[in-house]
């Protein structure tokens, strides 16, 4: 993709980090914060969930779009979720680890932390929540990066509910801790903001209090850009994609303005008059269009070629107007800048478009489904349409493999929040914010290891992102030589689980061991991934080494080195102190890793040489 | 300062505004823009704006002349309620046009009149109101009301069912209901439980029920008989079981079609209402435990009854019983329920419970210890003879010794 002039674009994009904190408990209840698989479910429901009415009797825009069908949804519940994630309780209180953790990142971004914390309700009624909100607190305001971003707030909030599909839902994730920080909208480039999420992801795991793997944390980007609109994408769980993310939003939004100059240029309008068609395809050869008991078509004036041109990669106008009719329940629709396809003929489409009377210029949409969901839907195309002609509609996106989004809902308003009364609201002191201990930033770990132990600074990056950071802390705190420790928590457990060994299965505090025995030398340092692999497999680290590396006396080592080149003699006297380099390896795996190779070495030397 | 002032709060080297909403534990709780709440030192707000008056809205409900015709009684629990986004609270509506407003669907069942009787919490309800609201409904029968549905808050609804059972012999359904989710939450139980009452209140069932969900799932209430019926937990949604019977009917959902089982007392059209409100407020209610200090049963003196919710089949401690002996004997109507709840009390099988008996104690056969309580509240409402309460006592009424009717 051709690259834009951002500054000339007015980009501006912000993100919403969503970060799952790793407590012991979830934030509104006593429960362990573990995944789980969804065949150990022990129990399901199914409720209903409805969006409430306000004051001004109104229903939030996204709540309410969220309700055009009624569905009940089905949850999962396990021996690890209890009442309260099944909406049967109220909450706990606000749970005092994942608070101190959310003020802690608060800290390290220079934040003021809120005087009293109140938890909020949010909205949500897409069944990811039971209640049908999700509880929120804003914790800190105003920080930055070092960059000079700003960072507006940090909101501690609790994890939905797992999608497992369509309706079905499990608890297991719904209540675990979230972190959610939001930037202001001050990144003007994709890759600024990819910095950016980049740089609060190192600074979140430099706590080492946050989950990881997939999923574990989310961002969300906003984008905007010069005569846009605020365009929020949800769900962006892999760093690498996010300036890609940016960059095809920005696309998305030049060709809609594209489009929308166009469409203004031909006075293009959107017909008041929705036509029955049903009739026309009676003997079609398109499946979709033959089984249909309605079809509605809309004539769009002046939008043709523009429905179906390609505004992102694999999304055309057309994709936009579908994502808005699916909303009703139908599964898409055809319009006339894709036809003669599916089955449809170029005889059809020609009578389709005498049947509402539609010029070459104009644009036929249809929508086949029972009458209720095609009533709906065709309102819902002719909405997506009579916006195009404004440009680029403010809403919620979700991100499609490899970048492009899908439309998902309009932006909340402000107008779906209250407080959740059962939650006491929360003070936080000076004196306790103070207290906080701040955690040493994943970066400076990474020169600290290059410029004390001399670790070499890809080494080192890899260390400190690595689940083994703090045994490997551990473990040169208490002795061992850091290249050691890297080596063995790096390349040599990463091998032994390639190897199929269950290297998560080794106690830290055996590892720590081991490597300590290697420092003294009484293990030898060829014995360490054997040991470690019978350790995998549950044996205590005596057991291992005996097993695999009974330690063999410097008496008996020199007995074997003896055998050895008494074998071997000619060979030996011919060579000399170069026979030291080829007797090497055979005496190695006669000990297999049972003594040390520096020992070996040595007495080799001293033997070969009494012979040469 | 008025909730709803637009403020700004110097906050964190920036310039916040928010909207006030209260005081509490001496800090502002403001709402930012963004929604979200939080408490500052009142000392850095400045106020921008007064609040802004918002219109009611007030849209009224078509009411179908052709459906049945309901009353709505409302005693303060919040079968609807809605809340105020921009200051977060949570009010209760009562009116007709309110309810049929949050409830969409009721006006598909029937025709509905209102009436706020109280506005209380449950906790605080009294006999007194139990007496007012016995004559409401009956009144609302006289008028015309082909069903009444009792809005309640759920702590003591079951204790009110079983006091207008007594009270009011009904011949059209008079239907208890309130949700254990409030009402402003979109997974409240409010709309489902309110749509199976009003489904049984026009249904064919002739007498006081208690409708609440059946199971955690939202696809079916219990129609309870109201002096079966006991909350048996905090905060689920089917928290009301009848015990020792299966419920009397069911809603389904969201069919909402009723079924009643052959137990359900059924309408009877031609028949009049009978209103018989006076209670006797001078009784008791007394759980035995081991350890009981005598002294309490003691304090129970110049009341007219006591019912004690004793242990396994209907007992108390040796000393208790001789405390209960001198209630008796001073001519206090004391009733033996069993705190398992489940099942029969039986005096006459353990030397203990002969004693009871020997004592002048009542046996309570298998009725729950609150609607004992509330029946003997009536029953002395009814005579001073204390033979004619003891046998009143004895004497199934309202189906509350979960035999068949």
């Amino acid at each position: 993709m051709a690259d834009y002039d951002y500054a000339k674009l007015g980009l501006k994009a912000g993100i919403e980090i969503h970060q799952q904190l790793d407590t012991r408990e979830k934030l509104f209840c006593h429960c362990p914060t573990v995944l789980r698989d969804a065949e150990e479910h022990n129990a399901e429901f199914f409720r209903y969930l409805r969006a409430t009415v306000s004051e001004m009797g109104e229903i939030d825009r996204a709540a309410r779009e969220e309700m055009m069908v009624m569905r009940p949804f089905t949850y999962y519940a396990y021996d690890t979720t209890c009442l309260v994630e099944n909406d049967e309780e109220p909450p706990a209180p606000l749970n005092p680890e994942a608070l101190a953790l959310s003020l802690t990142i608060a800290r390290m971004m220079g934040m003021t932390p809120v005087e009293q914390v109140h938890v909020m309700r949010k909205l949500v009624i897409d069944g990811s929540n039971t209640s049908g909100f999700q509880r929120t607190g804003m914790v800190a305001l105003n920080g930055s990066l070092p960059t000079g971003e700003r960072i507006e707030s940090i909101c501690l909030e609790e994890e939905a509910a797992q999608r497992i599909e369509d309706q079905l839902f499990s608890l297991d994730r719904l209540g675990i801790p979230l972190a959610e920080i939001t930037t202001a909208p001050d990144m003007h480039t994709p890759e600024a903001v990819k910095a950016v999420a980049a740089y609060i992801g190192m600074l979140l795991r430099s706590t080492m209090q946050v989950k990881r793997g997939i999923g574990t944390i989310r961002q969300d980007v906003n984008v905007s850009i010069r005569e846009g609109a605020r365009v929020e994408i949800k769900g962006v769980q892999e760093l690498r994609l996010i300036d890609e993310v940016v960059r095809r939003e920005v696309q998305r939004q030049v060709n809609l303005l594209a489009i929308r100059d166009e469409l203004l240029a031909r006075h293009a309008s959107v017909d008041e008059e929705t036509h029955d068609v049903t009739a026309l395809f009676t003997e079609t050869g398109s499946a979709i269009l033959k089984r249909a008991k309605t079809i509605h078509a809309v004539c769009l004036r002046g939008y043709a070629g523009l429905v179906g041109r390609e505004i992102q990669p694999g999304r055309r106008l057309g994709s936009e107007m579908s994502d808005y009719a699916k909303k009703c329940g139908v599964g898409g629709l055809f319009h006339t800048d894709e036809l003669p396809a599916y089955g449809v003929t170029e005889a059809e489409a020609a009578s389709l478009k005498k049947a509402v009377g539609a010029g070459p210029n104009d644009c036929v949409v249809l929508v086949a489904d029972a009458r209720k969901k095609v009533v709906c839907a065709i309102a819902q195309v002719r909405r997506r349409a009579d916006m195009a002609r404004d440009g680029v509609p403010e809403e919620t996106r979700k991100m499609l493999e490899e970048g492009s989004s899908a439309y998902m809902r309009p932006l909340p308003g402000a107008a779906r929040m209250y407080p959740e009364t059962d939650v006491l609201p929360v003070t936080v002191t000076d004196a306790y914010y103070d207290a906080l201990v701040l955690p040493e930033l994943l970066s400076d770990k990474a020169d600290r290891y290059v410029r004390d132990m001399g670790l070499d600074a890809s080494i080192a990056r890899q260390m400190v992102y690595s689940r083994q950071c703090q045994l490997f802390d551990e473990a040169v705190s208490r002795g061992v030589k850091s290249t050691l420790a890297a080596h063995t928590l790096l390349g040599t457990l990463k091998e032994l689980s390639r190897d199929s060994a269950d290297v998560a299965a080794v106690p830290g505090e055996a590892l720590v061991d081991l490597l300590l025995r290697v420092e003294a030398g009484t293990v030898a340092k060829e014995a360490i991934p054997p040991v470690i692999r019978a350790l995998s497999e549950g044996q205590d680290i005596d057991t291992a080494i005996n097993a695999v590396a009974p330690s063999v006396s410097r008496e008996e080592v020199r007995a074997i080195i003896c055998k050895t080149i008494a074998e071997r003699e000619a060979f030996v006297r011919e060579q000399g102190m170069r026979a030291v380099g080829p007797l090497m390896g055979v005496v190695m795996k006669e000990l297999r890793g049972r003594a040390d190779g520096k020992v070996i070495s040595e007495l080799l030397k001293e033997e070969v040489g009494r012979i040469a | 300062m008025e909730s709803g002032t637009r403020v700004t709060c110097r906050y964190a080297g920036t310039d916040q505004t928010a909207t006030y909403i209260t005081d509490r534990d001496g800090m502002a709780v403001i709402k930012l823009n963004s929604g979200y709440n939080i408490g500052v030192d009142p000392a850095c707000l400045t106020v921008v704006a007064l609040p802004e008056r918002a219109e009611a809205v007030g849209v009224t409900v078509e009411q179908d002349p052709s459906l049945p015709q309901l009353s709505i009684i409302s005693t303060g629990g919040t079968i609807a309620s809605r809340v105020d986004y921009r200051t977060g609270a949570v009010t209760s509506q009562f009116t007709a046009d309110d309810i049929m407003r949050a409830i969409p669907g009721l006006a598909d069942i029937a025709q509905f009149r209102s009436e706020v009787l109280a506005s209380i919490l449950s906790e605080n309800m009294t006999p007194a109101i139990w007496q007012t609201l016995a004559k409401s409904i009956f009144t609302e029968i006289k008028n015309g009301a082909e069903g009444v549905i009792v809005t309640h808050g759920t702590d003591t609804m079951a204790y009110s069912a079983a006091a207008v059972s007594f009270m009011l012999d009904t011949p059209v359904p008079v239907v208890f209901v309130g949700s254990q989710r409030s009402a402003d939450r979109p997974s409240s139980d409010n709309v489902m439980n309110g749509l199976a009452s009003a489904a049984a209140a026009t249904s064919d069932l002739g007498e006081v029920a208690v409708v609440m969900h059946a199971s955690t799932n939202d696809d079916a209430c219990a129609i309870h008989r109201g002096t079966r019926v006991r909350k048996m937990h905090t905060s689920r949604r089917d928290a009301f079981q009848s015990i020792g019977q299966a419920p009397i009917g069911t809603v389904a959902y969201p069919s909402l079609d009723v079924s009643l089982t052959k137990d359900a007392v059924r309408r009877r059209p031609e028949t009049e209402p009978v209103l018989s409100p006076k209670l006797e407020e001078k009784v008791g209610l007394s759980t035995f435990y081991p350890g009981m200090h005598p002294d309490l049963i003691r304090a129970f003196e110049g009341y007219r009854g006591l019912v004690v919710s004793g242990t396994g089949l209907g007992h108390t401690s040796a000393p208790v019983i001789e405390a209960l002996r001198s209630l008796t004997d001073a001519g206090t109507v004391v009733v033996m329920t069993s705190q398992c709840l489940s099942g029969r009390v039986c005096d006459r099988v353990y030397d203990t419970g002969r004693d009871l008996l020997a004592a002048g104690v009542v046996e309570g056969d298998e009725m729950l210890p609150e609607v004992a309580y509330v029946k003997l509240m009536w029953v002395l409402g009814q005579t001073t003879d204390t033979e004619e309460a003891a046998r009143l006592m004895t004497t199934s009424l309202r189906g509350e010794f979960g035999r068949c009717l």
